[in-house]
């Protein structure tokens, strides 16, 4: 059996890459589009209207922004461990995406919040503690881009990452103590889903086409970063 | 003397002196206390309402003020280089310049505190509250502070960067530790200061090995 870092080589990564990229190009496609459409044509929710169809581009931006820190301080763990450039690429391709992803949630949970709440913004926990998580995103950003040397960069935003998950959960906690307002969770809990299915399918579809659309951008941003490390090393063999 | 204690009195003796960090973090706290009151109005009732979210935002700035320098200025000096060689671990470096900076700045601040609680109409119950919640809460934003000066030692103007990298982890301190006031201003008991001291034991327990592991991959190379 290969090992895991048979699959961490550059070219194999990009070779790898350059033959699943259309398949997860497609798919995102199919499952986002029929998610989102799906999403589109559920009925008027009893109580919030037209309004619930937010929820479709809302919850999954969360989750992502979410899976997106694991995976960013996973890549984080992987490259401080093992010195592999391939994970601090992914690690670094990441954190944008990460950013992103949080910035949509926010933005989208603000559009909703107008409607519903009746204001743009509330200090509310989770809403704070994702703007919080978009700090967290920006600082790590900030690090890699203010750190000349790649390798050096590389580690101190990975100890940056790792020190932000460990405190993740606390500032959660905090936050959650602090106040709530915010809904619990209501799509993994004892006893069972508490939203209805006709709302169940569509979210879980645009979650996972949103889930595909990280990977499909993480991908391309992967292998962009390590053409452009290529380009440059290149360059500098020319210029010596 | 040990070589730990050399370090620790010579980091409290640069702060100390002429120039140094400890009496600016004093000033920077009582200004910006002193700015809040020309900016909502001077209600005391208002005042002392806002007064423990206030005093624990404008501490934590205060000591964040002195952090960037906390390695920096060893590491330009080649002083930290010196150190590294040492016998010592950079994981007890590391710990003893938190506890430096803490006596220097953590502890000042916190002594200050009463006096603008008294000045922000704080009754005396929450007084207490704040005195005990920042003598508790500030070591966690000195080690948490140690691993962004570790992690920006390079960066000219890592200054800059250092609150961007750790004001957000450091929400839980100020949660708790303005809950506790508030807790004691409303007259209830709640477990803010056990939440903020579980906090501020476990930062400065771990903080060190992640501020000793940033100082080492800067020193690298």
């Amino acid at each position: 059996m290969p090992s895991l870092f048979a699959f961490a080589n550059p070219k194999r990564f990009l070779d790898m890459s350059a033959a699943v990229l259309p398949w997860f190009v497609g798919a995102t496609v199919l499952t986002l589009g029929t998610g989102l459409v799906l999403g589109f044509l559920v009925p008027p929710d009893y109580q919030q209207g037209d309004t619930v169809k937010i929820m479709f581009l809302h919850v999954p931006a969360a989750w992502t922004a979410m899976m997106a820190y694991g995976l960013l301080a996973l890549c984080s763990l992987l490259g401080l461990v093992w010195r592999h450039p391939l994970s601090d690429v992914a690690a670094k391709s990441a954190a944008p995406l990460g950013a992103v992803f949080t910035a949509l949630g926010l933005i989208t949970g603000s559009l909703w919040g107008r409607p519903m709440w009746g204001t743009w913004w509330v200090w509310d926990a989770r809403l704070t503690s994702f703007l919080l998580l978009l700090f967290l995103y920006l600082g790590y950003i900030a690090l890699w881009n203010a750190i000349e040397d790649e390798v050096r960069a590389a580690r101190a935003a990975a100890i940056l990452a790792l020190v932000g998950v460990i405190n993740l959960p606390i500032i959660e906690f905090s936050v959650e103590w602090w106040t709530t307002l915010h809904q619990g969770e209501s799509i993994l809990r004892s006893g069972g889903s508490a939203i209805a299915p006709v709302f169940l399918w569509p979210l879980l579809l645009s979650g996972l086409g949103y889930t595909l659309l990280f990977f499909t951008l993480w991908m391309v941003r992967i292998r962009t970063e390590i053409l452009e490390r290529r380009a440059r090393a290149i360059l500098l063999a020319g210029a010596a | 003397m040990t070589a730990l204690s050399a370090i620790l009195f010579r980091d409290i003796r640069l702060a100390t002196r002429a120039g140094g960090s400890a009496a600016l973090a004093l000033a920077f706290f009582a200004a910006v206390a002193t700015l809040v009151p020309l900016g909502v109005g001077a209600d005391l009732r208002v005042l002392a309402r806002i007064a423990a979210g206030v005093l624990w935002v404008a501490a934590v700035l205060a000591a964040l003020l002195s952090l960037d320098r906390l390695f920096q200025a060893d590491f330009e000096d080649g002083s930290l280089d010196l150190i590294a060689l040492s016998p010592l671990s950079l994981e007890t470096v590391a710990a003893a310049k938190i506890a430096a900076h803490w006596l220097t700045t953590g502890l000042p601040l916190t002594l200050l505190s009463p006096l603008l609680g008294l000045m922000f109409g704080l009754p005396p119950r929450a007084i207490a509250a704040l005195a005990l919640s920042l003598l508790i809460g500030t070591p966690a934003v000195s080690a948490l502070g140690a691993i962004g000066a570790g992690l920006t030692l390079s960066i000219r103007r890592g200054g800059l960067i250092l609150p961007l990298l750790v004001l957000p982890l450091l929400a839980p301190a100020v949660i708790f530790g303005a809950g506790a006031v508030q807790a004691a201003l409303d007259g209830l008991a709640n477990g803010a200061l056990l939440l903020l001291a579980a906090f501020a034991l476990a930062t400065t327990l771990l903080s060190p090995f992640a501020a000793a592991a940033a100082v080492r991959l800067n020193l690298a190379g």
